[in-house]
């Protein structure tokens, strides 16, 4: 395992495109976080907003980088045929675990960057703009450890859940395309469906609206999930994909 | 050479299933929407304004009959309004648009003429006549206010620190008014809403808002006050009780709803037409990752050596994908939006959701301009995928630079307003505001977001901002198709 772990590690740092993607992560993410620190107001008490989600709003664009780091740790090979040379090398049953652990890694280190400076920001800069105690708030509270904890496993899950999708459909275009649209698939159904039950349920089982949840600081009793449950669901999918992506691999050619 | 590439297109199924399928998620989302709303039979006739427009017209009015020119001055000591909370009680809110002055009134109807001049609970002292006018005065949360009418139809708002100096807020012309109007004090309060994580999650109620009033002077000879609830609960805003109370020269009025024009969304009533569109952003992922592949499949399969070789003039072959791609693409967008924006709109209504009516020009921009941005925005791909031609990077980036816009700003709106509008200004996704239906006030608090069909860009401006996107990277498409080996 160590050896395919190597292999995998070394093959992911000499494609060119390793650290751009993480670049981007990075600076993505932090962009669209400021862009949301930067003009949020909260000018009354019980303002409704969630400091934390506003620091991590950056998630929405990282996480399709990260689909994009997942998918292309796998979906490269397929494209150039790198992967008939892989399978040789490495037994199919270690391949996917060995790519998640090589891909989830920077990923998080990453994740864990951007986030943590972006909610580094929003705790210096949402209490001017009324994020204050007086108004009912408390941004350097074990919650907002946990929202930056639970955001930076998010993102690494997405890419994980992304390498998954790419095993099991073989091509990085489509695979993106499936990701991206069973990420933001779920919370716009929700919407769009009258009955409130259902509309819960669906939050609950879509992966990026159950992610959030775990992001959530304030009015918890409200969320449809549990903070660290909603984590859980992601993980679930996750494990989930990659668990049919493995099988697929063993049953078809490459 | 068109003939070709729409041969190519055709003969890859899974093109063809997905563009398939994008049209069917545009109608699916028009016709499988659980929207409810509370607005079936008298109650959806909406009141109309002077200018013809859909006014709310509910407030407490503490009036008397009040024949030819003249004047009435008060004083406002306080304005103060409160929503329930959500653990039941009230709860003290600062509510920006509470009202609170002198009004002169052609009637008690809804919709009638009418000019007054008021505090307001954090927008100072307006003046304000026909549901659409609003002049600002000075920011004062209370103060003397006087409202004087002049040569039949001219009506001079004033407002006063102290009751001596006085200052001119603004005067308005009526010119219908009949001689005797209804004149006096009145207080109302609109729908209050808070949102979170951008506009994603609302929360509000029907407000109510207290005023008391002191030193009432009449020019004309007293008669008689009468309290009258204007509108009385069927405003969209209206809900606490309301009523008046007079203790020697004061009057305590407390009132709900609004006078304004109505807007939509989620402090105003309905929804607007926008709403029948919401399946646009899987059409819009689907045509975009289709537009981007239908380059790109060629330079991963090689075959983009064999199209250049049977035609060498390069910006041909660019050109022939664009069209075909385009033409695919609205050709499916319209089919889907075609049946979505009349049939949606019908399923609504049956739902008892109120939506403005559309005169058939507005609904024909709706429809073919929605089609015709999702087919822009696949020929865009199809630019992108040839500068980028790797097929995950051109997927990507299209999805990035298209469709996260349009799904963070109008599908899943998480965004501060401030940010929303600046990506609806500025990225591709601008060119949905064809989908505008309705007019902002400033002078009415709302949710003025992309989510609920108030685009910062006049439609034909948003489509500018798409059509700029295409043609630049149409060109970067063509100047790297010449230069490069294939």
């Amino acid at each position: 395992m160590r050896r395919a772990i190597r292999a995998e590690w070394a093959k992911a740092w000499s494609d060119p495109a390793t650290p751009w993607l993480l670049a981007a992560l990075v600076v993505l993410t932090m962009a669209v976080s400021g862009v949301t620190i930067g003009t949020a107001r909260c000018p009354a008490a019980a303002c409704g907003q969630d400091p934390a989600r506003l620091g991590l709003a950056g998630v929405y664009l990282g996480q399709a980088v990260a689909t994009l780091a997942g998918v292309l740790a796998l979906g490269g090979e397929y494209a150039t045929g790198m992967i008939h040379v892989t399978l040789t090398a490495i037994p199919r049953r270690r391949l996917l675990v060995a790519k998640a652990l090589v891909l989830a890694g920077p990923v998080l280190v990453a994740s864990a960057l951007a986030l943590g400076a972006a909610m580094l920001a929003g705790t210096i800069v949402l209490p001017g703009h009324g994020f204050t105690a007086g108004h009912g708030y408390d941004l350097a509270g074990w919650a907002t450890a946990r929202a930056w904890c639970c955001a930076t496993v998010y993102l690494t899950l997405v890419a994980v859940l992304g390498l998954g999708v790419a095993a099991v459909v073989r091509d990085s275009a489509v695979a993106i395309g499936v990701v991206l649209g069973l990420l933001y698939l779920f919370p716009i159904a929700a919407m769009a469906i009258g009955d409130q039950a259902v509309a819960r349920r669906l939050d609950q089982i879509g992966p990026m609206s159950a992610g959030l949840d775990s992001q959530t600081t304030i009015d918890l009793h409200g969320l449809p999930l549990a903070p660290w449950a909603g984590l859980g669901v992601v993980a679930l999918w996750a494990a989930g994909v990659i668990a049919a992506g493995g099988v697929l691999l063993w049953l078809r050619d490459a | 050479m068109i003939w070709a590439e729409w041969v190519k297109f055709r003969s890859v199924r899974g093109w063809v299933v997905a563009v398939v399928v994008a049209a069917i998620a545009i109608v699916g989302f028009a016709i499988g929407g659980g929207t409810q709303g509370s607005c079936y039979g008298n109650s959806c006739t909406q009141l109309t304004g002077p200018g013809g427009e859909a006014v709310s017209d509910s407030f407490y009015f503490v009036h008397q009959a009040l024949a030819g020119n003249g004047a009435i001055t008060v004083r406002v000591t306080s304005l103060t309004s409160a929503v329930r909370s959500r653990r039941g009680g009230t709860q003290r809110v600062v509510v920006p648009w509470a009202k609170a002055g002198i009004i002169f009134k052609a009637g008690l109807a809804g919709g009638s003429a009418y000019a007054a001049i008021m505090v307001t609970g954090s927008r100072g002292v307006r003046m304000q006549d026909d549901f659409t006018g609003d002049i600002a005065g000075p920011a004062m949360q209370a103060g003397w206010l006087r409202l004087v009418r002049s040569s039949g139809s001219v009506i001079t708002g004033y407002t006063s620190a102290d009751g001596t100096r006085w200052t001119r807020v603004g005067a308005v012309i009526l010119p219908g008014l009949p001689t005797t109007v209804q004149g006096g004090l009145f207080t109302t309060s609109p729908q209050w809403t808070q949102t979170s994580l951008g506009v994603a999650a609302i929360t509000g109620d029907a407000s109510q808002s207290t005023a008391v009033f002191d030193h009432a002077a009449l020019t004309w000879r007293g008669g008689a006050w009468t309290g009258t609830d204007v509108g009385g609960s069927s405003g969209p805003a209206a809900g606490p009780a309301t009523g008046y109370t007079r203790t020697g020269g004061q009057f305590t009025v407390t009132g709900s709803g609004d006078i304004g024009p109505v807007t939509y969304g989620p402090s105003g009533i309905g929804t607007t037409p926008a709403q029948t569109l919401a399946g646009a952003f899987i059409a819009l992922i689907i045509l975009a990752v289709t537009g981007a592949m239908f380059i790109t499949a060629e330079y991963r399969r090689g075959l983009i050596r064999i199209t250049l070789a049977a035609c060498p003039r390069r910006g041909r072959v660019l050109a022939a994908k664009a069209v075909v791609t385009g033409l695919v693409a609205f050709a499916v967008a319209l089919a889907g939006t075609v049946v979505a924006v009349p049939l949606g709109q019908r399923v609504l209504r049956s739902h008892g959701v109120y939506l403005p009516p559309l005169t058939v020009l507005t609904e024909g921009r709706m429809i073919v301009g929605t089609a015709a941005a999702l087919a822009l925005c696949a020929v865009l791909a199809v630019a992108i995928g040839t500068v980028a031609r790797r097929g995950a990077a051109a997927v990507a980036a299209a999805i990035a630079l298209i469709a996260v816009p349009y799904v963070l700003t109008v599908s899943i709106p998480v965004l501060p307003l401030g940010a929303a509008d600046w990506l609806m200004r500025v990225t591709p996704a601008a060119a949905f505001a064809v989908e505008q239906t309705v007019v902002q006030y400033p002078q009415v608090d709302d949710v003025y977001a992309p989510a609920y069909g108030y685009f910062p860009l006049a439609p034909w401006a948003g489509f500018a901002v798409l059509c700029a996107w295409t043609a630049v990277f149409l060109t970067l498409a063509a100047v790297a198709l010449n230069r490069r080996d294939a």
